[in-house]
């Protein structure tokens, strides 16, 4: 080996060698590889413990290369909430799709957040539930056909998307509530940029931090790849503006009227 | 003359067709393997107008059965479907539909509950709310499980009975599996349910009424007294709407099925799907001389202890097939009530247990056959060995 060369780029220790069994084209991968490479870059392996949901992610033990707990459907929050109180030296990390947080488990995120435990949640919002076979999530948008709304959702039956960031940012407690895509690499890089900030947000004690990431799903959708990732830019984006809507620096309480 | 129409259908869509035919006022429901697709086809007669329901994509199991309950009581006639930690979500609210005699109808796909989880069959899920109040029936195969949706509503809605009622079919065995089904028409269906005819409506005004009030030490003991008549008066009911069905369609329904039971030494005793497999088994005992018989349960609850104990008086040895573990170190639940409903017979049988096909572990033809070997062996000796024993575990 040239002993010239250094590496500058490698599967993350995190992160472990295992062939994924997303479907082709589905952005898990990528949102799994930013949070392995913050876990490594923060030097926090050894204490990180991670909580897997019902869906897609039911598996992502296999994964992260870290203690793994599998919660039942929507309760990671409280279990993570739970984890964090025995070992609060510990960096606790949930990962949610839409199916798991803003469904089921809406009560769990919303009392976590308010309580602003110090956890880490990442949110995955593909509008879609994905694991059962495409029906419609309470993140699925307006007149967005599923298995479930075979003609497109209809608002005056079956509601609005729900905007959990938004949503979230009504509670005084939580400390950083951040929207980001993984649509394409400057995406990417923001997205990173939001997790990382997410979990040193949890390390420093600030409290609860939740990134919510918008991502595709291109077997329930429809899509090849490609299009999914325009059809998030195109569709989703205006739905669910990017942005990070609270930080510690920024933190005021936004409800106080 | 009764129309008959062969077709091809998995357990999930002879259900889903059922509840197409029976044409409910309102369906609440939330996906979960291995039940998902149940209402998913029924979303798509909802959006195509083929039904008049109202369909409520909402956000659990739990809020699921609520609707369906807020629903009954308004007068609607109401189903939903679901499974495993969906029915688990449920319970609570299970037993507030059989407190208040609401006759919803679920189909119920058995599957293995967390943890570990596991998305196959088995029937802890089904066995955890037995004693919910609620009526059970178990299918062996497609064809029964839409048998049984269509006279779940029949049995639940019965002004002697008025409580909730399970259809259960085995996950992906039954609910994934595809099989040549004759369906009955829209019409016969629609003619055989007939108009639901609530009791107790909200909005009456002629009789208000509150639905689900506070009892205290006053009343809340006669009222689950009663819930306990209804029950009592259900397999009169279900013996009644079995028969019904059987001369109108051709398939008569009872509480248990007997296979070469008349003159059977050795006996299995079993629910579900594995009864098919029991019975190749039966078959090959039999040519080889050994008097093997079966009992299929069809009605779990209410539980047929007397006419089981009728049926099995003249058998010497039984084994209980379980899919599901009581875990209270004396077999599972279906032992337990067999056993018990013999326990009056001037003769008893012997009876053991097998714990088998937890989370979906395949039972085999020679699995069963080795089960009927023991029972020889019991039989001949009088000894029983392990009252309660695993099936196909990795010891």
């Amino acid at each position: 080996m040239d002993k010239t060369a250094t590496q500058v780029f490698g599967r993350p220790q995190s992160l472990q060698d295992r062939v994924l069994h997303y479907c082709p084209g589905c952005t898990h991968g990528i949102v799994h590889r930013l949070v392995a490479e913050t876990i490594d870059e923060l030097g926090v392996r050894e204490k990180t413990v991670g909580i897997s949901p019902v869906g897609c992610a039911v598996t992502a033990y296999n994964y992260f290369n870290c203690d793994m707990q599998q919660a039942a459907h929507g309760r990671a929050p409280a279990v993570a909430t739970a984890i964090k109180r025995v070992l609060p030296d510990g960096v606790v990390f949930t990962y949610q799709g839409d199916g798991d947080l803003a469904s089921i488990g809406m009560a769990e995120i919303v009392h976590a957040a308010n309580r602003n435990e110090k956890v880490t949640v990442i949110f995955i919002n593909n509008a879609i539930y994905g694991m059962t076979g495409g029906q419609m999530a309470p993140t699925t948008l307006p007149g967005q056909k599923t298995t479930t709304s075979p003609y497109g959702r209809d608002v005056n039956t079956m509601g609005y998307p729900i905007k959990v960031v938004e949503l979230l940012n009504t509670l005084t407690g939580p400390a950083y509530l951040a929207r980001v895509s993984v649509h394409d690499p400057k995406n990417v890089q923001k997205a990173k940029e939001a997790v990382r900030k997410a979990f040193e947000i949890q390390v420093a004690g600030k409290g609860f931090s939740l990134v919510e990431v918008l991502s595709t799903c291109p077997t329930n959708w429809g899509m090849s790849p490609v299009e999914a990732l325009k059809w998030l830019e195109a569709n989703m984006i205006p739905q669910y503006p990017l942005g990070v809507l609270r930080s510690p620096e920024s933190k005021e309480a936004p409800n106080d009227i | 003359m009764v129309t008959k129409e062969k077709a091809a259908r998995t357990g999930n869509e002879a259900m889903a067709e059922a509840m197409r035919q029976i044409n409910p006022d309102v369906v609440a429901a939330y996906p979960i393997t291995p039940a998902t697709e149940i209402v998913q086809i029924f979303s798509g007669y909802v959006a195509d107008g083929l039904v008049d329901t109202e369909y409520v994509a909402v956000e659990s199991e739990h809020s699921a059965m609520s609707a369906c309950i807020g629903a009954s009581a308004a007068g609607a006639r109401v189903m939903t479907g679901t499974s495993s930690q969906g029915l688990m979500l449920m319970a609570e609210v299970l037993y507030i539909a059989s407190g208040m005699r609401l006759p919803i109808v679920l189909a119920e796909v058995n599957r293995a509950i967390s943890a570990p989880i596991n998305i196959h069959c088995d029937h802890s899920d089904t066995m955890a709310n037995r004693d919910a109040g609620w009526i059970q029936l178990f299918s062996e195969n497609s064809q029964e499980a839409y048998d049984n949706m269509i006279q779940a509503v029949r049995i639940a809605e019965h002004p002697d009975v008025s409580l909730p009622t399970m259809a259960t079919t085995d996950g992906f065995i039954i609910s994934h599996g595809m099989e040549a089904i004759e369906l009955i028409s829209d019409d016969e269906v629609q003619k055989f349910v007939g108009k639901y005819q609530p009791a107790h409506p909200l909005l009456n005004v002629d009789k208000p009424i509150t639905a689900g009030a506070l009892d205290f030490t006053d009343y809340y003991f006669e009222h689950r007294r009663q819930i306990a008549v209804g029950m009592a008066n259900a397999p009169k009911v279900i013996a009644r709407i079995g028969k019904e069905f059987g001369d109108k369609f051709g398939r008569y329904y009872g509480f248990t099925e007997s296979y070469k039971l008349d003159d059977a030494e050795v006996a299995i005793a079993c629910l579900g799907s594995t009864a098919g497999t029991a019975r190749v088994a039966v078959d090959n005992l039999r040519s080889r001389g050994v008097k093997a018989g079966l009992l299929k349960i069809r009605v779990f609850r209410p539980f047929p202890a007397e006419e089981i104990a009728n049926i099995l008086k003249n058998v010497k040895a039984i084994a209980v097939l379980d899919r599901s573990d009581g875990l209270s170190n004396f077999g599972g639940p279906v032992f337990n009530e067999i056993r018990s409903a013999l326990y009056d017979l001037p003769s008893r049988p012997l009876v053991v247990d097998y714990i088998y096909g937890l989370g979906g572990r395949d039972i085999f033809v020679a699995d069963i056959e080795k089960v009927y070997q023991t029972l020889s062996d019991i039989s001949k000796s009088g000894k029983i060995g392990d009252l309660v024993q695993y099936l196909g575990v990795r010891e």
